[in-house]
């Protein structure tokens, strides 16, 4: 029997904060690709300490629905979930690699693969490219589009700005956008400062977030210069200093981040068969139709 | 359907002959055996025992239908330990022999798990159908009820209150009413009570079973790090103050077992609700955060001129903020302390423009006040 355990801050103030987890729990359990989904949080119930405790598989896949390796994924989660013997080496990570690591969690006496965070997984750059898909509206935009990957920066942790820069690459290396940036809330390139940033008219901005919530709905908007006042809402696309700004908020509300997922936990050796192509198909909007 | 109406399907049986091919069964009261040289089943139950060839085991009804179905239902479909002890529980299969559970069944069976009503059915082939509503709507019209058949529906259910505010504590006496699952299955039931109070079945199970492992709140210091490394300074007699602040029945429905630690009890009421609470939460150990920093005031005597109703009506807006009765005031009893318009007029008449009661600076130093 396998399991899979998506692992997630929460939030004590947010509802919306375990929102994507919940979906994405959802999108694999109708996949039917484990036998049971369970999600833990660092801030809701089940809580880590306890989550583990509330799986019955033999496999135990846990994901932590993280954007990048550092204090939580190589502290906080393998402290409360009673991973034995961990250390951050045994991902054996440049601090964008982490892959997997099987260890025994006291709490269950059984072995678990803990799997590296989703925001440093190479398919997450497909799900950056979704977003830019459903926030235009156009499964071809690209042409004449510059895009902005946007990051918290290093203030707290250096791996967070890495993550950035390697979905930045990727994007680039793809060739289908005009220009692609990584900007940062707290440093150099701020995101406040966008449209110097791109020559292009159209700029599609997206936080690589998890969820949204304070920095993606109310600061971002603000600082872009999209809204006086986030509480009035703003355009899609909104127009800034001659740019059109295609603003997309966190990028782990995209559906096709329960792909990332399942990347992650086959990557650690769980079978889930044909579930990644049918999750891409039954996310993607154009071919939802013939996915239903 | 009562015991007497009781019979078997054809999987039932496969199922029962199959297991008696490999090893008699022994189970709630239900003793059986099968003799292949005689290729017949000896069947006993506490009021019955029979003997039937192989060619007569459909014939099986009544009573021993009822211990076999019961067999059924609680080893070849709820599979699991956990899951088996909590539907067990729900029909007081431990306080009652399988035909009088039976009968009982027939009008169901209602547990409370929190503010959860659990009524135990029994569908026609001895299956269990489970239906789940708020406690405060026991006597409602089902019809007049939302009606939910994904468990996993609860989760949302469980994330507003009646007031459409967010519950970050799922075991908060707070959960809203008006909805209802009518007809779910035993791995439904179990789903559904783990969306609205997770992990709560398992900790239950655990405690049953004699090994539910507590972390105390010196477990619990000891643990933290980053921000919350804070709470290794918060003074023992405030995790007294906190656990009433925060553990008590009107705040959270877990039953609190952590203690200062396992040889220093607290004295605050830990509550009496069936599943256990076996360390301190996310948010006693935020809150434990806030008051560490607070603690870390040195207390300062003041000088305030108040009326003897006055400092009455202090201590009235203090209780309906820590009780949660603001709303419940009504708009025009002045008579109570806590009145908008009694709290309104008492700003008026004590604080300064600058906010402080009685005219009284906050720090008479000279310190930068950072709190206003």
């Amino acid at each position: 029997m396998q399991s899979l355990v998506i692992v997630a801050h929460g939030s004590h103030l947010n509802p919306d904060s375990a929102t994507p987890t919940h979906t994405h729990a959802d999108t694999i359990r109708a996949t039917g690709a484990f036998d049971e989904v369970r999600t833990g949080f660092w801030k809701e119930q089940p809580s880590l300490r306890e989550v583990l405790r509330t799986t019955h598989g033999d496999e135990i896949y846990v994901v932590p629905l993280f954007i990048s390796e550092g204090y939580f994924t190589e502290r906080v989660i393998p402290r409360e979930l009673r991973l034995e013997g961990w250390e951050p080496e045994l991902w054996n990570s440049d601090g964008i690699s982490a892959d997997t690591a099987t260890l025994v969690a006291s709490d269950i006496d059984k072995e678990v693969h803990y799997c590296g965070p989703v925001g440093t997984h190479e398919a997450m750059t497909d799900v950056l490219v979704r977003r830019a898909e459903s926030v235009t509206g156009d499964p071809e935009v690209g042409n004449g589009f510059g895009f902005a990957v946007v990051g918290h920066g290093t203030e707290r942790n250096e791996n967070s700005a890495k993550a950035i820069e390697y979905h930045t690459e990727r994007l680039r290396d793809i060739g289908r956008f005009d220009e692609v940036k990584a900007l940062f809330m707290d440093e150099e390139p701020e995101v406040d400062d966008v449209t110097h940033h791109f020559d292009s008219e159209d700029i599609i901005v997206v936080p690589l977030f998890i969820a949204d919530g304070f920095h993606t709905q109310e600061d971002i908007p603000e600082d872009m210069g999209l809204t006086e006042d986030y509480r009035n809402g703003y355009d899609v696309p909104a127009t800034v200093d001659g740019h059109r700004i295609w603003y997309g908020g966190a990028v782990g509300t995209e559906e096709l981040t329960a792909d990332v997922v399942l990347e992650r936990a086959a990557d650690a050796g769980a079978d889930i068969g044909d579930a990644i192509a049918r999750v891409r198909q039954r996310t993607n909007p154009a071919t939802q139709v013939a996915g239903e | 359907m009562s015991v007497a109406d009781a019979t078997l399907s054809e999987t039932q049986l496969a199922a029962f002959r199959e297991q008696l091919a490999a090893e008699p069964i022994e189970y709630d009261g239900l003793a059986a055996d099968y003799d292949a040289a005689e290729d017949t089943y000896s069947i006993e139950t506490p009021d019955h025992q029979t003997s039937l060839g192989a060619a007569e085991l459909s014939t099986v009804a009544g009573e021993q239908a009822a211990y076999i179905s019961n067999w059924y239902f609680y080893t070849q479909q709820v599979t699991t330990e956990r899951k088996h002890a909590f539907c067990r529980w729900l029909e007081l299969a431990d306080d009652r022999s399988v035909p009088a559970r039976y009968d009982d069944l027939e009008s169901g069976i209602d547990r409370e798990w929190g503010e959860l009503t659990i009524t135990t059915t029994l569908a026609a082939d001895g299956d269990r159908r489970y239906e789940i509503r708020h406690v405060n709507d026991s006597d409602a019209d089902g019809d007049a009820l939302t009606m939910h058949t994904d468990p996993f529906d609860a989760r949302d259910i469980g994330t507003r209150d009646a007031d459409g505010r967010y519950r970050p504590l799922r075991t908060a006496p707070s959960l809203d009413s008006g909805w209802i699952f009518p007809k779910l299955t035993a791995a439904e039931v179990y789903e559904a009570v783990e969306a609205f109070y997770p992990a709560t079945i398992v900790n239950w199970h655990r405690e049953q079973r004699g090994d539910l492992d507590i972390d105390h709140w010196r477990d619990e210091q000891d643990r933290q790090s980053g921000i919350y490394n804070l709470i290794t300074v918060l003074p023992d007699e405030a995790v007294e103050w906190a656990a009433a602040a925060c553990c008590d029945d009107s705040q959270c429905l877990k039953r609190r077992e952590w203690q200062l630690s396992e040889d220093e009890p607290l004295a605050a009421e830990g509550g009496d609700c069936v599943f256990p609470c076996r360390e301190p939460c996310s948010m006693v150990v935020a809150a434990g955060r806030e008051w560490a920093k607070l603690e870390r005031e040195d207390t300062q005597t003041y000088e305030f001129e108040l009326t003897p109703s006055e400092k009455e009506q202090i201590e009235a807006i203090i209780d309906a903020v820590a009780d949660g009765t603001v709303d419940d005031i009504r708009e025009a009893d002045l008579s109570e302390g806590a009145n908008r318009y009694r709290a309104r007029y008492l700003r008026e008449k004590r604080f300064d423009d600058d906010g402080n009661l009685s005219g009284t600076p906050t720090h008479p130093d000279g310190h930068d006040d950072d709190s206003k």
